[in-house]
């Protein structure tokens, strides 16, 4: 049977079966170990492996990143846990150059099986510094991968389909989705024994008809809601597409949807410029043209860097209230 | 300091066990790899002159001892990581000239295909893992490979090279916490050199009396200093960084004191105004490791001059000949600009097969 479990379960259940599919993966992160991880996503895992595969490392995002790409050179598997993955920026030159471009500037004789996780999001009143979502900065570097979950069972699959990938996989969460639940297949119900969600494949999360909202991360979230308000109120039938990762991309099933809707706004809770949607909006151009019947919206955070004050901060990031506006200017 | 002759302090150093234990043809292996990398610089600046390679030629001509003699001390389950001044260890690691030079002339038969370039050689199948532009990128992931190393139960150890400029970067100092905290076997090996591109040592770095390796008692870090103009001070001074590594799982700093008798690149046109012509001759003359090694070996009754005048011209030729081997090599194909960014792409897996991985046009 399927039980309803949170997202932070289920990222747990993920690391935890892959601990044990594999003796080279190795957790290492601020507070990951003895502290049950700062937002609790490894709680008990320590205790279960112990010191060799659950390791706290001191606040050293570059040093700490850094020595496991070069670990994953020698064939480990390093899952590290970013507490905010705004602290990428730290370790950024490791992150951008020694992870995504050994493999090309050595003609293919290394590879860098590392997953970098942590979350990515911003209305939490974390201010500026911690509300970064660089999932299209990331996806800028060719060698890297980004992948960005947005409910539990996605959760699960992804990193596990993270942690046995060959190349760098940068898995962006967030942490309000950490308590939210969904429906999680058991093992034994699977015909293969695991659930594994594949990169790179987008899932429609509900069928529509009129129109296509294309999201990530949270922001799904956000289209599903604004997509039972279209429907109620004003009998117009929203697509919502999850991306599920921004790179490798899914690019027919957006294509597919926008074929069938012929109207797209992109909704990420990243920044505008050059933002996941930017690159979205022109692929649609460039390969749908001729199917819309509308300009491709975009919604994004507000173009400013995240604002403290609550009831403020909350204005900046795409709301359901917004998209319903914005879906109703072009339908 | 005079070159001409194996003076008393080399001879203490000869002393070493580790150095006792070479044979006359080890003695004169560990010329060979000198003069190679020499006669292989020189070659290639040589073409660089005339056009024929792009971008930047780091050349380590002058610090060739330092590669040569840490190199000479490892094992199987040792590895070696180090910066863009990067062709030397490469030679030392037993890497062939015509797949260095191809790599400078942008060729496909380079080492990284003509991708990487000067400041990127890898042969991971040698242990030698780069190669690496970023000043003191390296660092963590010398530290990285230690752990690797160690988490596979073996016993081994990482030798991450970089530059007294690399020193002040962060990245090098959270190395150095994560080496000593998690008793990582990992030696860094700054190769002093005396100048951060065009700023002198004492213009770039606050350090301790003692020296740039000092500053790893705040680490609780063991550390050395070592004249690098000695092979047989060298070896028997990294000999015990390695027992410490192989033996108690420990990092050192070893600090060896070289110089370069080019610019920081070939590029760099102010190479004899921070430093005078005067001082780069005294060098020269004083602090030439493969002239010390030569006249050790003489003074040995290892090799005679005829025999040292025989390895150089070999290693002239194989350095011309790695040159005509570059230049009749063909340049990659425009299609393999997209191999070498995602392994599962390259190996057409499932998922290197799902979802659009690439972007342009």
């Amino acid at each position: 049977m399927p039980r309803e479990i949170t997202y932070r379960e289920a990222l747990r259940e993920g690391l935890d079966e892959e601990l044990a599919y594999d003796d080279n993966v190795v957790i290492i992160g601020e507070e990951v170990a003895e502290y049950n991880g700062a937002y609790k996503v490894t709680e008990g895992l320590w205790k279960k492996w112990g010191d060799k595969r659950i390791i706290d490392a001191p606040i050293s995002e570059a040093g700490f990143i850094g020595m496991g790409i070069g670990a994953s050179m020698l064939g480990i598997r390093p899952v590290m846990e970013l507490m905010f993955f705004s602290f990428a920026y730290v370790a950024f030159d490791q992150m951008m150059n020694n992870a995504a471009a050994c493999r090309y500037m050595s003609g293919g004789l290394i590879n860098v099986p590392i997953v970098v996780r942590g979350p990515a999001n911003g209305g939490t009143n974390v201010g500026a510094t911690h509300s970064h979502t660089p999932e299209n900065i990331f996806a800028n570097m060719p060698g890297l991968k980004v992948v960005t979950p947005s409910d539990a069972h996605d959760a699960k699959g992804l990193i596990k389909s993270a942690i046995r990938d060959n190349d760098p996989v940068y898995f962006m969460e967030s942490t309000v989705l950490y308590g939210m639940t969904g429906l999680v297949p058991s093992n034994d119900e699977l015909e293969d024994g695991e659930l594994i969600v594949p990169i790179g494949k987008a899932k429609v999360k509900r069928e529509g008809s009129d129109l296509t909202l294309i999201a990530h991360g949270r922001a799904v979230v956000t289209c599903l809601a604004a997509a039972e308000i279209l429907a109620e109120k004003y009998k117009i039938n929203a697509e919502v597409l999850d991306l599920r990762s921004i790179r490798p991309l899914d690019e027919e099933a957006i294509m597919t949807s926008v074929r069938k809707t012929h109207r797209a706004i992109c909704v990420e809770e990243n920044k505008p410029f050059c933002g996941v949607g930017a690159q979205i909006s022109s692929m649609i151009m460039e390969q749908c043209f001729d199917d819309l019947d509308a300009p491709v919206l975009r919604i994004t955070s507000a173009d400013a860097p995240a604002f403290y004050s609550p009831p403020i901060e909350k204005l900046q990031l795409p709301n359901p209230e917004e998209i319903v506006e914005r879906a109703l200017s072009i339908c | 300091m005079a070159s001409k002759t194996a003076n008393q302090k080399t001879v203490a150093f000869a002393d070493a066990p580790i150095n006792q234990s070479l044979s006359a043809g080890d003695k004169i292996d560990l010329l060979r790899t000198m003069v190679r990398i020499r006669r292989f610089e020189q070659t290639s600046l040589k073409h660089y002159h005339n056009g024929s390679i792009g971008g930047f030629l780091h050349l380590y001509i002058g610090q060739e001892s330092v590669a040569v003699g840490t190199i000479s001390l490892l094992g199987d389950n040792d590895h070696v990581i180090t910066a863009y001044r990067d062709h030397g260890h490469a030679l030392a690691v037993g890497m062939g000239m015509d797949e260095c030079m191809a790599e400078l002339f942008g060729k496909a038969t380079g080492c990284s295909k003509g991708k990487g370039g000067s400041m990127h050689y890898f042969a991971p199948d040698k242990n030698y893992w780069g190669g690496h532009g970023i000043v003191g990128g390296q660092a963590p992931l010398g530290a990285g490979l230690a752990f690797a190393v160690k988490y596979k139960g073996l016993e081994g150890c990482c030798l991450c090279y970089l530059g007294d400029g690399a020193i002040n970067q962060g990245a090098y100092h959270e190395s150095l916490n994560l080496a000593s905290l998690w008793d990582l076997p990992v030696i860094y090996i700054i190769e002093n050199n005396g100048y951060s591109m065009g700023t002198s040592q004492v213009r770039s770095s606050a350090y301790p009396k003692e020296g740039l390796a000092a500053r790893a008692e705040g680490y609780n870090m063991a550390w050395d200093k070592i004249d690098g103009v000695s092979l047989y001070e060298i070896r028997a001074g990294v000999q015990k960084a390695v027992e410490r590594a192989h033996k108690e799982s420990r990092p050192s700093i070893i600090e060896i004191l070289t110089y370069r008798h080019k610019g920081h690149s070939v590029a760099d046109a102010n190479a004899e105004k921070y430093r005078t012509k005067e001082e780069i001759q005294k060098y020269m003359n004083e602090h030439d490791p493969i002239e010390f090694w030569k006249s050790t070996l003489i003074a040995e009754g290892v090799i005679t001059e005829d025999d040292y005048k025989e390895i150089n011209k070999e290693a002239g030729a194989e350095a011309d000949a790695a040159a005509d081997f570059a230049i009749k090599s063909p340049y990659p194909e425009e299609s393999e600009i997209f191999d070498h960014v995602y392994w599962e792409v390259d190996n057409n897996t499932a998922a290197g097969r799902t979802g659009r991985h690439f972007f342009h046009g």
